[in-house]
């Protein structure tokens, strides 16, 4: 594959992703701090023979995104938390009638209208299905600009693949931030067969796309079905990246930003002689929790660190049990932690002596 | 010699309906479906069934279809039709799913003019939710939310939103047509048989607003409820064609 050099913000690398994987409807309603999304589609969309539309809401926006999605295009929207929690209904509804589509969230501080620094506040929503019903939406968690291009296009792939709503979780910092991304040129998106669209009834029975069930039995059958999926995605979709964890005796947890930052203290520590490492989990549904499991039995503790008041440090318990401590450093509302300021939160860490 | 002069349209399946007695939803779904089968597009319709009493009518319609959120049913067919420019695609709203909770949606729907056909089918009520107050209710109209009958001072006005669609530039076709009589079952047909003609050469957005009568929930028999979309509930809602730049 060639790749060309760009200078891009984190947005417009989304942007740039969507388009090489064969997005070419976009539609979404402006807030800060994502806007560069709607405006990086709305200027280069057309070029390639797609539509974007500036919709009079998030409600319609996802509501768009699902016809589109449905009648079998590579559709997206993107916003940011109070947006996204519009949306809501929609993603249940797309989870139920199993139309894929990709979701990005540029998250900003909460709750309510909140403000607009970067926040991992969302974690919760864009995990554990964040609208109504027996549902999960996949979440893909970039921490760089070049993650940005490189997992929106995974997204679409993925959402494909499993008929099923993928959330790009990204902050206001990713989001605004300039890097030089690699841009591949000569990108082939992988086509799935669709043969459950809506295109028309000619030469075969009509379809049907829905979400409804009303008998219970039913119902029940469409649930078990789908949690096979994602049963299925869980065992294959698991994506994280390990930094100096082999020989670490505290051990970070972190996404996103919180995962750059973490990346620094970790060279600060060892540079002063401290073993410590980070477990960055790329996939937050599914969540890595074998990984971290593993990592938990051979360290001393794990510091979870969130730009929120504690929300993945929840799965991170969940999957360690009693392998270790683990302990929690977040920072809120827009508020983002220096390196020393983490790095000071791991020098208080008592670890037992088990001598 | 025996001739069929009457069957069921291709459109249509064969099977019997959850419609409540004398309810207006299978005749305006009958004739939708005879409109596509004169029109020979069954098989390039993609329709959106909106959620209220019509939501099941992707089990009665013979061609594609899918559910939309309450209110929405504007939008998905957008994403439809943006995605399909040459398929036939029509939204089947109720007046709850058009005119309160979506009402943001067919406003900037028409206002974009958007290359697609509504179908409204005004009852006055709630339906299936039971009977509540819905934005078109007439004054003084009982629902289970206004057992006093509608008092405008705390409930509102009915709605007559196909009026306000008709200001915007990028409406092309909104008329409003009724079930209660063959000779204004005809109209109703010949209404729907334009607005898809429009979206067909491509002119933009058009609207059939239908009158329709939801005999439970008002209370009154089939046949009264006929008589009171002739002599009331038109009087509120005229018939006829409201914009027409097609
Ligand atoms: C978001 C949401 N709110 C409320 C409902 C409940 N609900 C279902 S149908 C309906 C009203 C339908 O009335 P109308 O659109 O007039 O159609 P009708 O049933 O009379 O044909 C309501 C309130 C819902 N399904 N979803």
């Amino acid at each position: 594959m060639k790749y060309v050099t760009k200078l891009l913000k984190g947005n417009e690398a989304i942007g740039e992703g969507a388009i090489l994987a064969g997005c070419r409807y976009y539609f979404g309603y402006p807030i800060t701090p994502q806007n560069e999304i709607p405006e990086y589609m709305s200027r280069n969309l057309p070029a390639v023979g797609g539509t974007f539309v500036q919709s009079e809401s998030e409600l319609a926006a996802i509501n768009l995104v699902m016809g589109a999605a449905a009648a079998g295009g590579r559709a997206m929207t993107s916003s940011s938390s109070p947006g996204v929690s519009l949306m809501q209904e929609g993603i249940s509804y797309m989870a139920g009638m199993e139309v894929p589509a990709v979701v990005v969230n540029v998250v900003r501080g909460g709750p309510g209208l909140g403000g607009i620094g970067p926040a991992q506040s969302d974690y919760f929503q864009a995990t554990k299905g964040g609208g109504h019903g027996d549902y999960f939406t996949l979440c893909l968690a970039p921490s760089t600009a070049q993650e940005m291009l490189d997992l929106t296009i995974l997204a679409f792939d993925i959402a494909d693949r499993y008929r099923c709503v993928t959330i790009i979780l990204a902050d206001g910092l990713l989001g605004q931030m300039a890097e030089s991304v690699e841009v591949p040129l000569d990108y082939k998106p992988r086509e799935y067969k669709k043969d459950w669209i809506m295109d028309g009834c000619k030469g075969r029975p009509p379809r049907i796309v829905r979400s409804l069930f009303l008998d219970p039995a039913e119902l029940e059958k469409h649930n078990f079905h789908l949690s096979e999926k994602y049963r299925e995605i869980c065992k294959k979709e698991v994506r994280f990246e390990r930094f100096k964890t082999r020989d670490a005796d505290i051990v970070l947890v972190a996404y996103g930003t919180s995962a750059r930052i973490c990346k620094a203290v970790v060279e600060m520590a060892r540079a002063d002689g401290l073993k410590l490492g980070l477990l960055r989990p790329v996939t937050l549904y599914p969540f890595p929790e074998k990984e971290i499991r593993k990592t938990a039995e051979r360290a001393k503790a794990l510091l979870v660190v969130e730009l929120s008041m504690g929300q993945m440090v929840q799965d991170v318990k969940r999957a360690v049990g009693d392998a270790c401590p683990v302990l929690f450093k977040g920072r809120t509302g827009g508020m983002v932690f220096t390196p020393e300021e983490v790095y000071q939160s791991v020098k208080k860490i008592k670890i037992k002596d088990e001598g | 010699m025996l001739k069929t002069i009457f069957r069921k349209p291709e459109s249509l399946k064969d099977r019997p309906t959850h419609y409540c007695p004398g309810c207006g939803h299978g005749i305006v779904h009958r004739i939708i479906a005879e409109v596509i089968d004169d029109m020979g597009a069954r098989e390039r319709v993609l329709s959106v069934a909106p959620v209220g009493c019509a939501v099941f009518a992707y089990d009665y319609f013979n061609f594609d279809c899918m559910e939309a959120p309450h209110g929405r049913t504007p939008a998905v067919a957008t994403g439809l039709k943006r995605v399909r420019p040459d398929h036939l695609v029509f939204s089947y709203q109720g007046d709850g799913d058009l005119a309160a909770i979506g009402t943001a949606e067919i406003i900037h729907c028409a206002n974009r003019g958007e290359n697609i056909s509504v179908i409204f089918v005004n009852n006055g009520i709630y339906g299936m939710t039971g009977g509540q107050l819905a934005p078109t209710t007439l004054i003084q109209q009982y629902s289970t939310t206004t057992i006093q009958g509608r008092d405008p001072k705390t409930a509102g006005y009915p709605l007559k939103i196909t009026e306000m669609l008709a200001i915007t530039p990028g409406s092309v076709f909104l008329a409003r047509a009724s079930v209660h009589t063959p000779k204004e079952i005809r109209l109703t047909k010949k209404y729907i048989r334009k607005s898809f003609e429009i979206q067909d050469k491509k002119l933009g957005f058009s609207l059939v607003e239908i009158l329709s009568p939801c005999p439970v929930n008002w209370r009154l028999s089939p046949v009264a409820s006929l008589k009171r979309i002739e002599e009331v509930v038109s009087k509120e809602y005229p018939l006829g064609v409201i914009k027409d730049i097609s």
